[in-house]
């Protein structure tokens, strides 16, 4: 055993986890990868719209990597890190190149040439895209990279394993996990010399989102209560139109609008008749009416809180929270080119779009914030050291976080198909950093440590569940999620204050105490998917409690975050990261600030100008 | 809105199975009628009571989701007999299909089931390994662009590429079963897909070598339920065909050149 090479383990099987799997393997490193499920149903399957990149066609036309890199501050409000931000825009190109020789279907022109499409926050094209799921030709293709991997015995995959915990030896530095197999139950520590957790969002927080249900944020909590830090947690992401659903909220593109659509409420408080009996001069089209100029296309973060207001004040449609999306009077040119995202729209809610006027309601859909990482800039700050081993490593030495449980790159808001970009670049990138670590840092290998720690952090786990299956409460661990979900989608998302913020915060608070006293119906040894969803409630709670904290101590308007208390952003006093701590012992959370470093480029106020209307 | 009346409470009869070798049951389980509801919301009002029409208090359904809009390939299930994605069947739709009577709601069968409606896939995961799914590229230096391609190239690859690994295809194919080792669809789409590929072709014939072996291509009756059900439209009759033929032109080279 003792002449086994040390191992990396990754913890999630989306872009950022199999990016980071293909560049630690390509380093000789073998990998354990852990995914809640086959990686290839990973959540980055649901990215339609595409990834950024400079071309060379946009080049010619006046754009740069450059730019690139200053969209992605101005969108972000500069809460964002440079010099990381810096080489993932350098990186771009070449890391669309790799996708192409991976064989990515991405869409062409006549010559053969990859296409391009607008997207927000840019003047130029310069977002590649595959059809209409771009995300899903990007996993799957990273997917079969990772798949070669595990033919020559480089990979080993543990799909439908959770994670439950990272294990650290008495330096605090991590040298493995303890993980549990979904089906069997079995709960078993693996040792692995640096582990990388790439683990996605957490959009379940807020019950409905945009997002997969396995997106519930749990895994940074875990890492969380072991001592890891989360940065800027109450940045959250709202896109503004979505179909809600009674499980989901599936994306709704802007196209809609882009090509006439018109968002609209009934101007009677609660009126239930059906939306082509309500006359044109009984309809609100609260958007043009406020911002004639823009209309409909005004900027996701106006359009999102505009529509969010209407629904608290009651004139949502039949009194709840949807607003009409009609695309009823385009004409049929018109909406042939919206086939498409008709289809969707048509598949979930059996209504034709053409005929009938969609309802939607904004919802939440990406996670700024995330655990706090760090990294190595070279000494012109344009970039980061490449292989530095502390790269996009949390405050725990050898515990990595890649992709959108990573708090860095994105700022107080991300700009679309910039996403998709951060994660396959944190892997790369960052891949090798994680290898040198092992190379040069690690000290004593994990398969050298006493067996004892890893049979405690089993144990620790074993008690956990046998606690909650024992228990013996009157709570229904999906009634406390519902509620959860509510009160965060209340008062947590679009627009927050000080008032809202309190409540929210009491709420989670009795739902925590209400958490203690559960009783789960299966109490059985084998796929429990009832106590597995009873556990990530658990830290979905604790990390509900951090959005608030965040939200409440950040007395300013940045990105995503808007206070009605607190108008304007502040840079004297919150250009600053949220970094908060969490001692689990006495369940307390602390929250600090951090400055962040502008050193390439100076913040300039953030106008909701034409650029921002794209 | 075509609004034909609804009832004010829906019924699943769902078959039940406790662990891989269990014996199966059958329970049924009423949720009240909202517009709008999907198999698996329903599911999720199931787990939050799990009690049956009966009254008995019963345990949440098992079943398998991610993405709930029809992409990651999930959550395959057979619902009133026919197999298909659980988080985009309708029940306004599926109430259709069964007029007043009960939606059922039973595992695919050509899987072994782990729990419930959840069953295991792997099979179709190895497959993907085993016929080399993948283009083989140097590494992950900067080597500049992939080939060029035309759109229509580009077209044929995309709709291959959309295979989801749901399973549907396997679940509807007369020749594939629990326990025989016959490939199916999916993974004649995925050989074509990669033999289409520039640098992928590069292994076409090993992949072509173990499409000749026993549970090959030569097994496939061509009766092309597996495109009926295919949720994706992947053209698998395409993929069939292109199959077929590329080991035809690949077992002649072989015998008048000798070489595998
Ligand atoms: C509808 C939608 C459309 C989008 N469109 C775009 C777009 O067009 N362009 C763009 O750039 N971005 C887009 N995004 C954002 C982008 O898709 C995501 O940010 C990105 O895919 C996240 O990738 P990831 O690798 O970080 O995590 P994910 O893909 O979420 O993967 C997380 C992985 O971690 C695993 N995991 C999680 N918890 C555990 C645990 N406890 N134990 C074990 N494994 C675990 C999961 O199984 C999974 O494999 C979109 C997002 C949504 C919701
Ligand atoms: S054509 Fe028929 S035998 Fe061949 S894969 Fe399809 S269903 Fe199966
Ligand atoms: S070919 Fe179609 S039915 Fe078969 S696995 Fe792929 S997506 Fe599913
Ligand atoms: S849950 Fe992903 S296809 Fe249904």
């Amino acid at each position: 055993m003792a002449a086994e090479k040390p191992r990396a383990l990754v913890v999630g099987g989306g872009l950022a986890g199999l990016a980071a799997t293909i560049r630690i393997a390509e380093t000789g490193t073998p990998v354990d990868l852990f995914s809640m499920v086959p990686v290839k149903r990973s959540h980055s399957v649901c990215a339609q719209g595409g990834i950024n990149a400079c071309n060379k066609v946009a080049r010619q036309q006046g754009y740069s990597e450059w730019m690139h890199f200053d969209e992605t501050l101005y969108g972000g409000d500069f809460l964002n890190h440079q010099p990381p931000v810096y080489d993932m825009a350098h990186w771009a190109p070449r890391i669309i190149d790799l996708l192409d020789r991976m064989g990515v279907p991405f869409n062409r022109t006549h010559e053969g040439e990859r296409d391009l499409r607008m997207f927000g926050g840019s003047l130029f094209k310069r977002t590649h895209f595959a059809g209409a799921t771009t995300g899903q030709q990007l996993l799957y293709a990273l997917d079969e990279q990772v798949r070669r991997w595990e033919a020559e015995g480089l990979v080993r995959k543990f799909e439908f394993w959770e994670f439950l915990a990272p294990v650290l030896d008495d330096g605090g530095m991590c040298k493995g996990i303890i993980a549990q197999d979904m089906r069997t139950m079995e709960i078993r520590a693996f040792r692995g010399d640096a582990t990388v957790l790439a683990t996605g969002g957490n959009g379940l927080v807020y019950g409905k989102s945009t997002n997969s249900v396995i997106c519930n944020g749990a895994a940074a909590i875990r890492a969380y209560a072991q001592g890891a830090w989360l940065g800027n947690p109450e940045f959250i992401q709202v896109h503004p139109t979505a179909i809600p659903g009674e499980d989901k909220c599936r994306l709704m593109s802007e196209s809609a609008r882009g090509e006439g659509g018109r968002v609209w409420v009934p101007r009677k408080k609660g009126d239930s008749r059906a939306p082509g009996d309500i006359p044109e001069g009984e309809r609100s089209y609260f958007l043009e009416e406020k911002y004639p100029a823009y209309g409909n296309l005004v900027p996701r973060d106006i359009a999102t809180r505009e529509i969010f207001w209407k629904c608290l004040e009651g004139y949502g449609v039949a009194g709840g929270r949807m607003v009409y999306l009609d695309c009823t009077h385009l004409p049929d040119a018109t909406k042939n080119k919206l086939a498409g995202i008709f289809e969707i729209y048509e598949k979930f809610t059996g209504d034709d779009p053409r005929k009938v006027a969609m309802k939607i309601f904004p919802a939440v859909h990406y996670t700024m914030g995330g655990l706090y990482t760090v990294y190595t800039p070279r000494s012109d700050y344009k970039g980061m050291e490449p292989g530095a081993p502390n790269n996009m490593m949390t405050n725990i030495p050898g515990l990595y976080a890649f992709g959108e449980v990573n708090y860095q790159y994105h700022g107080g808001t991300r700009l679309g198909a910039n996403a998709l970009l951060s994660c396959i670049f944190d892997g790369l990138f960052c891949g090798l950093s994680v290898a040198n670590h092992i190379r040069d840092k690690a000290g004593k290998r994990a398969q050298e440590l006493s067996a004892g720690l890893y049979e405690q952090g089993v144990r620790r786990q074993e008690d956990a569940v046998r606690q909650l299956i024992d228990a013996k409460g009157e709570n229904n661990p999906y009634t406390i999620a519902r509620e959860m979900g509510e009160v965060m989608t209340d008062r947590v998302t679009v627009v927050r204050d000080e008032e809202g913020l309190k409540l929210a915060l009491n709420t989670i608070g009795s739902l925590r105490q209400r958490y203690q006293s559960m009783r789960i119906s299966d109490t059985g040894t084998w796929t429990n998917q009832n106590l597995a969803f009873a556990r990530a409630l658990g830290d979905m709670l604790i990390y509900a409690e951090a959005i608030v904290i965040g939200a409440t101590e950040r007395r300013e308007s940045r990105g995503s975050h808007f206070r009605s208390d607190h108008l304007e952003r502040n840079d004297d006093k919150y250009l600053k990261t949220t970094i908060m701590k969490y001692d689990a012992a006495n369940d307390r959370h602390t929250l600090e600030y951090e400055d962040v470093p502008t050193p390439l480029v100076k913040p300039r106020p953030r106008t909701y100008g034409k650029v921002e209307a794209a | 809105m075509i609004a034909p009346k609804k009832p004010e409470i829906i019924t699943f009869r769902i078959k039940r199975q406790d662990a891989r070798d269990a014996q199966p049951y059958w329970e049924v389980f009423e949720v009240p009628y909202k517009p709008n509801l999907n198999v698996i919301s329903c599911l999720q009002l199931i787990a939050e009571n799990p009690v049956t029409r009966e009254g008995r208090q019963s345990r949440p359904v098992v079943w398998d989701c991610s993405c709930l809009e029809e992409v990651c390939g999930a959550c395959t299930m057979v619902i009133n007999g026919r197999v298909r994605q659980s988080c985009s069947a309708l029940v306004d739709q599926l109430l259709e299909e069964v007029g007043e009577g009960e939606i059922t709601l039973e595992p695919m069968t050509k899987f072994p089931v782990v729990r419930d409606l959840w069953v295991d896939r792997q099979r179709m995961f190895d497959n993907l390994l085993r016929f080399k799914g993948w283009v083989p590229i140097d590494g992950t230096h900067d080597l500049g662009e992939g080939p060029k391609e035309s759109p229509e190239e580009q077209e044929l690859r995309y709709e291959l590429s959309r295979c989801m690994t749901c399973g549907c295809c396997l679940e509807a194919c007369p020749q594939f079963t629990l326990d025989n080792d016959f490939i199916g669809a999916n993974t004649f789409g995925q050989v074509v897909y990669f033999n289409a590929h520039k640098t992928g072709r590069v292994l076409m014939n090993e992949r072509l070598d173990a499409l000749m072996e026993p549970g090959g291509i030569a097994d496939c009756g061509n009766a092309q339920n597996c495109v009926k059900v295919c949720p994706k439209d992947v053209p698998l009759t395409i993929a069939i065909a292109k199959a077929g033929r590329q080991t035809t032109v690949h077992s002649i080279k072989r015998f008048f050149t000798g070489k595998r």
